[in-house]
């Protein structure tokens, strides 16, 4: 078994993130970690492969920087990484992104990509799904857990109404929310053995892209406007009287919190 | 968040040591140490988490699992982890202490058996030598092993034991003659074994999240391997060991000190009185100073004694002076930074009245600093 998980460097969620003026998130602003929700999906590799053997390999798109992502992914135990790391890619959208991680699966090889449900900068949460269609694999969304039989994923998946257990046949994508597991702390000697472990550079020539398809030229969708979140508007008081009780269950169920 | 020190590293694997020991603290033990300690809980899930990072054996041999790493390094995880919680970082070092013997003195063929489950990071060691009547006085103890046909008989009690109760192996100094220097032995005892037990935790003024307990051995009975080190070397084990644990007692005493400093600076720096910050106040700024200045040297005399053992050298009086000093600083910095936020300080609000009830026990434990001048005063004069 052979998994790839796809992990994206971001600005630390936990620091002031700032726009530039073209929209774009100003990636110098903030020190960079690797996406939260992606150690998730780390976590779920390993431990599938723990069960049932195999090789897992942590794949990024970005800057050169990126690679920083993919070694915190090989100091929690992944065993390689890849980087597609390209001046042409600058700019990319979701689906240009979907496009070029999808070339670099297909020229990589794998049974099963697992990814966070969405990055901590973006919050698109397709990225996944729309890897999945440009392979033509099935698309397990948000699980919370997974489980590998023969050539068969099953997760499940809690809902707003229910509790989904969903089947598909490998190769498949598998995206994975944070009710997934606790993800492991690198160990002493995982820190050391990630510096010996190889992070290939791949590059849009190398894996047949065509450079017009990505980047802001190649990307369909484009940030018209932007603006800072409004600050928080004051609350809604209720009276203490009998009908506060239903007015407070009538707030908390139209959003679905009961 | 973990302590702002710039620290003295050999490598780069040092150096992302480090850092993963201050993103534990920072996600796994600051935010729930006040509550564990105000419970008494003993956090047996952060020793796991430290575990299976391989930070509980970083000083042991590599060979069985451990990190290989000098003392120069472990000491400075010990410091980081102690500022973050006293009780892991104590707790770690304990731990250390009760590997100790095992892991120099034992043979290859107990290595093999019991070091590398030991070292797995799946459990934890307790180290016993005090008793009832035997605390400074160590050479009086009375728990005796007495030789059987396969094996010893193992029985008296263990006073004032870290981890007892919770640990999952025992390392105990044992007396297998009634005189002499050769009079004392050390062993390995797992705590499953039929007669081991435990009495309730002792009743602390701090420290309550690290369990303390007398530790009975109701004739147990012990395999013939369970001698570590040749018959009769148990006192020299024992005190070799002390110098490794002083050390790390050092380095616990200048965490909690940091800490300690840095809740206190940064009260300074906000607390406005009389139109300024207190920080901005003589009076503060020289505590400040002192406080910071004596953490600092605290912080070289235990380097130099971990500088030392990694040289091979013997440490004896500069283990001994690195605990002295270590910890009585302690006491008094964070005496000082209760004062410095004066009746804040005072309340549980604020971390550091904790702190000073917790330092006060590292000016008693692995030998008192009555002890420690003795043996400074003795490695000077001679006998």
């Amino acid at each position: 078994m052979k998994i790839v998980v796809c992990v994206k460097q971001v600005p630390d969620s936990w620091s002031e993130r700032q726009l530039r003026a073209d929209h774009r998130l100003d990636r110098d602003a903030a020190e960079r970690v690797i996406n939260d929700l992606d150690t998730y999906a780390v976590e779920a590799a390993l431990q599938i492969v723990e069960q049932h053997g195999g090789e897992t390999l942590a794949l990024s798109m970005g800057p050169a920087s990126a690679e920083e992502a993919v070694r915190k992914a090989l100091q929690m135990g992944v065993d390689a990484g890849a980087v597609v790391t390209d001046d042409a890619l600058a700019g990319s959208d979701a689906v240009a992104t979907a496009r070029v991680l999808a070339a670099a699966i297909a020229s990589l090889g794998a049974d099963l990509v697992v990814m966070g449900v969405e990055s901590t900068d973006a919050k698109m949460s397709v990225v996944p799904a729309m890897v999945a269609e440009v392979l033509g694999w099935p698309m397990l969304t948000q699980a919370q857990a997974l489980s590998i039989d023969g050539a068969t994923a099953t997760i499940e998946r809690q809902t707003a109404t229910g509790h989904d257990v969903v089947q598909a046949d490998l190769p498949a994508v598998v995206s994975v929310v944070e009710k997934f597991n606790e993800p492991r702390y690198p160990s002493f000697k995982g820190i050391t053995a990630a510096k010996k472990k190889t992070v290939d550079v791949l590059t849009l020539a190398g894996l047949g892209v065509d450079p017009t398809t990505v980047g802001t030229a190649g990307s369909p969708t484009s940030v018209a406007a932007a603006q800072p979140a409004p600050t928080r508007g004051a609350g809604v008081i209720v009276d203490e009287d009998p009908a506060a009780i239903s007015a407070l269950v009538d707030f908390l169920a139209e959003r679905r919190l009961v | 968040m973990a302590t702002n020190v710039e620290r003295e590293l050999p490598d780069s694997d040092a150096a992302d040591l480090l850092a993963l020991v201050r993103e534990i603290c920072d996600s796994e033990l600051i935010g729930q140490a006040a509550e564990y300690e105000r419970t008494g809980t003993f956090p047996r899930d952060v020793f796991h988490t430290l575990g299976r990072s391989g930070l509980l054996t970083l000083a042991h041999p590599e060979e069985y699992g451990g990190g290989g790493l000098p003392q120069a390094v472990y000491l400075q995880v010990i410091e980081e982890l102690s500022a973050a919680w006293l009780t892991v970082g104590m707790g770690t070092s304990v731990h250390s202490l009760g590997t100790h013997a095992l892991a120099k003195y034992g043979d290859a063929a107990q290595k093999e058996k019991w070091l590398r489950d030991s070292l797995s990071g799946e459990r934890l060691n307790a180290y016993c030598l005090s008793e009832a009547h035997a605390g400074s006085d160590a050479k009086a103890l009375i728990t005796r092993a007495t030789r059987d046909d396969d094996g010893w008989v193992l029985a008296g009690s263990k006073a004032w034991i870290t981890h007892g109760g919770v640990a999952d192996n025992y390392t105990v100094i044992a007396r297998t003659s009634s005189e002499g220097d050769g009079a004392i032995s050390a062993f390995w005892v797992p705590a499953s074994l039929p007669g081991v037990g435990a009495n309730p935790p002792e009743h602390k003024m701090g420290l309550k999240g690290s369990h303390t307990a007398t530790v009975n051995f109701d004739n147990v009975r012990l395999p013939a391997d369970a001698l570590l080190g040749e018959l009769g070397q148990g006192m020299k084990i024992a005190l070799d060991a002390l110098n490794y644990g002083r050390l790390a007692i050092a380095a616990c005493a200048v965490g909690v000190a940091q800490a300690a400093l840095e809740v206190a600076t940064a009260y300074s720096r906000e607390r406005m009185a009389f139109g300024q910050r207190i920080g901005d106040f003589q009076g503060v700024h020289f505590m400040l100073a002192d406080m910071a200045t004596r953490i600092a040297a605290a912080r070289q005399l235990y380097l130099v004694g971990a500088r030392r053992l990694d040289a091979g050298k013997n440490v004896v009086a500069e283990a001994a002076m690195a605990k002295l000093f270590a910890t009585d600083m302690a006491m008094d910095v964070t005496t000082d930074a209760v004062q410095v936020l004066g009746g804040a300080g005072y309340t549980e609000d604020f971390p550091v009245e904790r702190y000073m009830r917790e330092v006060k026990v590292l000016q008693i434990l692995e030998g008192t600093n009555q002890i420690q001048r003795s043996v400074i005063g003795r490695a000077l004069v001679g006998r």
